[in-house]
């Protein structure tokens, strides 16, 4: 067991389709002054920098050479991490053993990416090349074949899909860095955008954004001394599962990566009833039907009963359990910034500023990354050391 | 048992396009480049040096620079080489020069070709200075390269 760490900052850049007034490292700048801001610390306060991208998405590799300058990362310990869509949560997860090691005491993690700068499809057709490179169609596509399968499996309708959606891009507009923000947004909207690969429809997937976001963890002493309400990590769990399409039967349905992690985190913290005991979520939804996919794994419900949940509002705002005030990977997604947002979001939850998206009373939250069905994260944040 | 096949090897290229904003502090320093053949640095604030080419902000302090100030375009050769060797990915076809250049009233240097190949003609300490492209487009290589100033 490594020592306690705890989220005493965050800060973000406001996410959107272009950022032309700032290069890469510029916008990466832009996170990491908020953070240190935000944790009133200066980069002399930081012992170690974590980087989190998805490489190529901008048509760049190497980005701690690109980048690290940006996170303050000059002449200190920093390194980079790149596990696709999971880069954020990792990045964190990361910036966490950093400061539970005991090595060190001020770990700021920064996810960035500006997908305005690339061609993600040009990063995904420099994946595996013997098998799937010369077949399969990107994220997109990989998302259509097993949301096929899981709708004919699960039952789940277009209806359930696009209340997500509706759900999604309405809270975004209670959060001010969000990239899609949709108040009038209605089901038949969502059901009327067009087909992208079968079944998925533009308005059910995630857009492409640039944007930066960065953490600041802190250890025991220091986080109890410098922050009113620090955001504990009580659990920090990662599971990698096949890359290969073919291997695992029905992806969506099972999510096994995300079953096993979040079966493991809840163990360490002692959860029985997630629904009942979490006081908020901030799931990596790349799309709709991921996001009630990922209640089944994440055991909010019986497998099969995603959609009831969405259905009887259980997941908005006002609901038992809210996921996603911020809005989600479904309205803003910086790739390797999208899962340090999921964590920014549910430490400031817990900080008590998350402004118009502030839930009352965040004691324990949840926080997942995706990556691509091979890799899943998940941590739980608390108000309480432990 | 004999396990001898055909051993397969894939080739292929994969297009990267890019579409990279230099944003606006860059941006700057290549219109005046451009439009008034002006190199442009900026100070920071705090330690006072003058970071050239433009940067929005300080590595060294962490704090946005303010002052635009402009230098050279003559300036000291720092260090140099001379590459011999042809490469497909090289910028240029070898021989060319290229070296690291500290321009009048900037405190860091860049990085640039020098029109100069004969190795017998550079030496550490120079004095050189830019030469600007006919045709400039907003890029780096609006300047074409430094001389020697003889
Ligand atoms: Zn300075």
């Amino acid at each position: 067991m490594g020592k306690r760490a705890a989220i005493i900052g965050t800060g973000q850049t406001n996410h959107c389709s272009t950022r032309e007034d700032v290069n890469e490292m510029e916008l990466v700048y832009e996170a990491a002054t908020a953070a240190l801001k935000d944790a009133e610390m200066t980069i002399k306060d930081i012992d170690a920098v974590v980087l989190a991208n998805m490489e190529l998405f901008e048509g760049r590799a190497l980005h701690d050479m690109w980048c690290g300058e940006g996170a303050g990362a000059l002449l200190k310990h920093s390194f980079k991490i790149s596990t696709g869509g999971t880069s954020g949560t990792s990045g964190a997860i990361s910036g966490y053993y950093h400061v539970a090691s005991g090595l060190f005491d001020r770990v700021m993690v920064v996810g960035f990416e500006k997908h305005s700068d690339g061609n993600t499809s040009a990063g995904m057709a420099l994946t595996d090349p013997f098998w799937d490179r010369h077949i399969a169609a990107a994220a997109i596509g990989n998302f259509a074949l097993s949301v096929s399968e899981y709708m004919a499996d699960r039952g789940v309708t277009e209806e359930q899909s696009a209340k997500v959606a509706v759900k999604a891009r309405r809270n975004a507009c209670n959060n001010p860095h969000a990239h899609l923000q949709m108040p009038d947004l209605t089901v038949e909207e969502v059901l009327e955008s067009p087909i992208l690969a079968y079944p998925v429809r533009r308005l059910e997937m995630c857009p492409q954004s640039d944007g930066a976001c960065a953490i600041i963890f802190a250890s025991e002493e220091i986080a109890k001394k410098s922050c009113a309400r620090p955001a504990w990590v009580r659990a920090a769990v990662t599971r990698h599962d096949h890359i290969y399409l073919g291997e695992v039967k029905n992806r969506l349905t099972t999510m096994r990566s995300l079953r096993e992690a979040a079966k493991v985190a809840y163990e360490i913290v002692g959860i029985r009833e997630p629904l009942k005991e979490f006081d908020v979520a901030e799931i990596y939804d790349p799309l709709t039907y991921a996001e009630i996919a990922w209640y089944e794994a994440l055991g909010f419900c019986k497998d099969g009963e995603g959609g009831k949940l969405i259905d009887n509002g259980v997941t908005h705002m006002d609901g038992e359990l809210p996921v996603n005030p911020s809005g989600g990977v479904i309205s803003t997604n910086p790739v390797g910034a999208s899962g340090t947002i999921r964590v920014a979001e549910g430490a400031l939850q817990i900080h008590g500023m998350g402004g118009k998206r502030q839930i009352p009373d965040v004691n324990l939250a949840l926080v997942t990354g995706y990556g691509v069905y091979c890799w899943s994260d998940v941590l739980v944040l608390s108000s309480k050391p432990g | 048992m004999n396990d001898h096949v055909e051993r397969m090897v894939l080739q292929g290229k994969v297009d990267l396009p890019f579409t990279y904003s230099a944003g606006k502090t860059a941006s700057r320093f290549f219109v005046e480049l451009r439009d008034h053949q002006r190199i442009m640095g900026k100070r920071c604030p705090r330690c006072q040096r003058v970071i050239v080419p433009a940067q929005l902000f300080c590595k060294e302090c962490f704090v946005e620079t303010d002052e635009w100030v402009e230098v050279g375009p003559e300036g000291t050769l720092v260090t140099f080489t001379i590459v011999y060797r042809k490469e497909n990915h090289h910028p240029k076809e070898a021989p060319f020069a290229y070296g690291i250049i500290k321009l009048d009233g900037a405190d860091t240097s860049m990085v640039h070709f020098l029109g100069e190949t004969d190795v017998t003609k550079l030496e550490h300490g120079m004095k050189v200075r830019a030469f600007f492209s006919e045709e400039r487009k907003g890029h780096i290589l609006d300047i074409e390269c430094f001389r020697p100033i003889s």
